[in-house]
């Protein structure tokens, strides 16, 4: 689904991102681990159009992606999460959400000055009903009107996930969707995950709680200093000597 | 011809590249745009009349007032619209949008105290002509160049060299840094003001030398032009400040000159517009500050 | 029936407001422009140029004005999607003087001696209708897609892009419309006014309209209205006030600065300018 080829991404003399080759299958829950500093989210932020790469190739679907600007990709299919949450804080949650369909609905001025005062219009309402259901998903049904700034950081969270997944895409970006979890709380993200992948969502994730990641990833990536260093099931890279090297004295 | 055009421009230009510096000064170290720095300039110029007037002295006199007065006011400017917002926090635009009060209150008052009609500008000196070759300059022009470039000159001599300078280099990098390293900071910054306003006060003496006549919305032209050199520059690089306004003071004459313009003054502004399009960090500022977005 | 001074001062009121409702529209989607100004004269100066020279009736010469507008709304907006804040800000400013330093030089329509002889064709009915057609807009656009696009555009950039908005059509949108409305009310002010120069329209009234959304409150549809009533007005209250105009509105935009930067309506908001990291 996702092919990444020998992708860089380099700030002046230092290289943040060197030659990472990946493959996310369709389907799959995929994690991409190492330590503080290994790329992680640089490698998201290229995939998903945040930064243009230095070298390498992107390829979604089948489609060279590379160099494509954000919004053309999440239209295209591949939406994301922010480890340090962006939201729309002053915006309910309910239109967060919304505002995640931005891209598959339409409608500019003139759709929104024609329609009666009183009655939103029925591509509007439809939008509503998708979002009122992407929050029931994630359990957030409840704190619908609540302005986004005052939710806890473990609802802001999944409101990021049920805002990424109004975009509708095929493959969903998790950066660190654990952070700041108690157990229980990352067993809950956990279920989460999965039910996201039986709608038919790919996920590729980053995370550090080692209990998220070896229990709901099919496959696993490893990167230390912008490069891979292991790849494999978890079980494979669990036992690996590099892996386990790269995380002396980090763990969670 | 040419040269003496050019000439010309140069002379027109170093007084733009003071006020253009002023407002690095600022940027530099606040990192906030000192959008009253326009009206600043026009109340030296009137210092610098006024001084004339009841002193019956001459330039110098008339430019001293001026350093004076306007590093006063930059002073006064930066105690009751800055700081108080500053020490509340936290709103990045919220300083530069008090300035625009502030320009807008010293522009009435001037306008108030000095009527709206251009006044004129005396000045006490032999109008001798000077030969240089193909060139022609009046001891005016000479006046206003000389005065301009050793003003740059100190500048830079004190950015450069002195510890003062230094201190306030390394406020505008890194203000809580420079704060952690002991320096004083608050001083620093109204030191910055000072100076800057300073410039600003001189270079509007200069102007009512160069044009003989000052009014109080010639704040609003030059101001908003020295905001173009600025952004041409480069926002925050006195170097670029200078070399704008010369380069500015140098195309607006040719323009007059060459193509008959009255439009010159549009030039700044076509010229800021192209820098914004084509290299929006101007000629020597770096594209990180502008484009940074993750 | 209302005597004519208080017709002139709420017709007044209604121009400010269709004035402060053009800025509004692009400060809510973070998009600060100090160069409102400029807008106005094109509409301004194009709509009298067709009533007074062509005799065209005052309708066709505002759309004309405000669509003359809209275009250099859009030209504007082109350099400004790739900067932001301050840089902005001074680009607006930039464009407000090339515009007075056009009209100041531009001899067919009067250059320095300005333009006069328009006819009055701005009834406070026009007015009225003009606000109340606009304030309709704002609120319609609320509750929208477009409306909370341009929300999540002040939001933050970002995530908006990263959400699948289009920032470039989405900038410029808010660009042409909001300078639309100020080519509007600038031919409104022209056919009441009856006599326009370059002067009206510089730095000065760009600056005006940025206190009056600022005074109630940035992006605010319904703060423009009271910033405007509020400008309007309380010189018409206060004598000390209308004598010395500037340096009461310069003064309270200090004081508001340093105590209540969120405006004097609506309450404390935790980005003044949102968009941008917080310092």
């Amino acid at each position: 689904m996702l092919a990444v080829e020998g992708l860089t991404k380099s700030f002046g003399g230092f290289t943040a991102v060197a030659e990472v080759d990946l493959v996310v299958d369709p389907g799959a829950i995929h994690a991409v681990i190492g330590p503080n500093g290994a790329g992680k989210t640089t490698l998201f932020n290229l995939v998903t159009g945040v930064l243009a790469p230095s070298a390498g190739r992107l390829t979604f679907e089948g489609q060279d992606v590379t160099g494509w600007r954000a919004d053309r990709i999440t239209a295209r299919g591949v939406a994301r999460t922010f480890q340090n949450i962006r939201l729309f804080r002053e915006m309910t949650a309910v239109e967060n959400v919304m505002v995640g369909a931005h891209c598959r609905t339409s409608g500019g001025f003139l759709a929104a000055v024609a329609r009666w005062p009183w009655r939103p219009s029925r591509a509007e309402r439809a939008t509503v009903r998708r979002a009122e259901a992407l929050l029931e998903l994630v359990g957030l049904a409840a704190k619908r009107d609540v302005a986004a700034d005052e939710l806890t950081l473990v609802e802001q969270r999944r409101l990021e996930i049920a805002r990424a997944l109004a975009t509708e895409p095929r493959l969903l970006l998790l950066d660190e969707p654990a952070a700041g979890m108690t157990p229980t709380e990352i067993q809950d993200a956990n279920r989460l995950i999965m039910k996201i992948r039986d709608r038919g969502v790919t996920v590729l994730l980053t995370e550090h709680h080692m209990s998220l990641v070896m229990q709901v990833s099919d496959r696993i990536t490893v990167l230390n200093y912008g490069r891979k260093i292991a790849e494999g099931s978890p079980e494979t890279v669990r036992r690996d000597a590099e892996v386990l090297a790269a995380y002396l004295g980090a763990d969670a | 011809m040419l040269l003496q055009q050019v000439v010309n421009g140069v002379m027109l230009g170093s007084t733009y590249a003071l006020i253009a510096i002023g407002y690095t000064l600022v940027f530099g170290v606040l990192h906030l745009v000192h959008l009253a720095h326009g009206e600043v300039f026009m109340i030296g110029a009137f210092i610098g009349l006024y001084v004339v007037l009841w002193t019956g002295g001459g330039v110098v006199p008339a430019l001293v007032g001026a350093l004076l007065g306007t590093a006063l006011l930059g002073v006064l400017i930066e105690l009751v619209a800055f700081r108080p917002i500053r020490a509340r926090g936290g709103h990045f635009l919220a300083p530069m949008i008090s300035t625009i009060g502030v320009g807008i209150v010293l522009q009435e008052v001037a306008t108030r105290l000095f009527g709206s009609e251009l006044v004129g500008f005396p000045h006490r000196l032999e109008p001798v002509t000077f030969r240089l070759g193909p060139l022609t300059v009046t001891s005016l022009q000479l006046l206003i160049l000389g005065v301009a470039l050793a003003l740059m000159i100190a500048l830079h001599v004190f950015v450069a060299r002195t510890r003062l300078g230094m201190a306030m280099r390394a406020t505008a990098e890194n203000l809580l840094t420079a704060r952690l390293l002991g320096i004083n900071t608050t001083r620093i910054i109204l030191l910055t003001f000072a100076i800057a306003s300073a410039l600003g006060g001189a270079a509007g003496v200069l102007v009512g030398l160069s044009f003989n006549a000052i009014s109080p919305f010639m704040g609003i032209d030059m101001g908003v032009k020295g905001l173009a050199i600025m952004l041409i520059g480069g926002l925050g690089n006195i170097h670029g400040a200078m070399l704008g306004g010369m380069a500015l003071g140098v195309i607006e004459v040719l323009s007059v000159a060459y193509l008959a313009s009255s439009y010159r003054d549009a030039f700044a502004f076509a010229m800021m517009i192209a820098i914004l399009l084509l290299r929006p960090q101007g000629l020597f500022g770096s594209a990180e500050a502008v484009e940074s977005r993750v | 029936m209302i005597d004519p001074y208080t017709e002139s001062v709420l017709i007044f009121l209604g121009i400010n407001t269709v004035l402060a409702l053009s800025l509004a529209l692009p400060v809510s989607a973070g998009l600060l422009s100090l160069g409102q100004g400029g807008f106005m004269a094109i509409g301004a100066y194009a709509s009298a140029a067709l009533t007074t020279w062509y005799g065209a009736p005052f309708p066709l010469a505002l759309a004309v004005g405000a669509l003359l507008a809209a275009l250099a709304g859009l030209a504007v907006g082109f350099p400004a999607l790739r900067i932001k804040g301050v840089y902005l800000l001074i680009l607006t400013m930039g464009f407000g003087e090339i515009v007075r330093i056009f009209f100041l030089n531009f001899e067919p329509t009067g250059a320095a001696s300005g333009f006069g002889g328009i006819h009055q064709a701005t009834t406070l009915t026009g007015v009225t209708v003009t606000v109340v057609v606009l304030l309709l807009f704002f609120a319609q656009i609320r509750g929208s897609r477009i409306g909370r696009a341009l929300e999540a555009l002040r939001e933050d950039e970002l995530a908006a892009e990263v959400m699948g908005i289009e920032l470039t059509r989405l900038k410029l949108a808010a660009f042409g419309v909001g300078a639309l409305i100020a080519g509007l009310g600038g031919a409104l002010y022209a056919h009441y006014a009856l006599f326009i120069d370059s002067a009206q329209f510089g730095f000065h009234r760009s600056a005006e309209i940025f206190i009056i959304v600022l005074l109630g409150g940035m992006g605010s549809f319904w703060g423009a209205v009271a910033g405007a009533a509020a400008v309007t007005l309380l010189p018409e209250l206060l004598r000390v006030i209308q004598e010395w105009r500037m340096t009461f509105f310069g003064t309270l935009l200090v004081a508001m600065m340093i105590w209540r930067p969120w405006g004097l309506i609506g309450r404390p908001r935790p980005r003044l300018i949102p968009g941008t990291p917080d310092a």
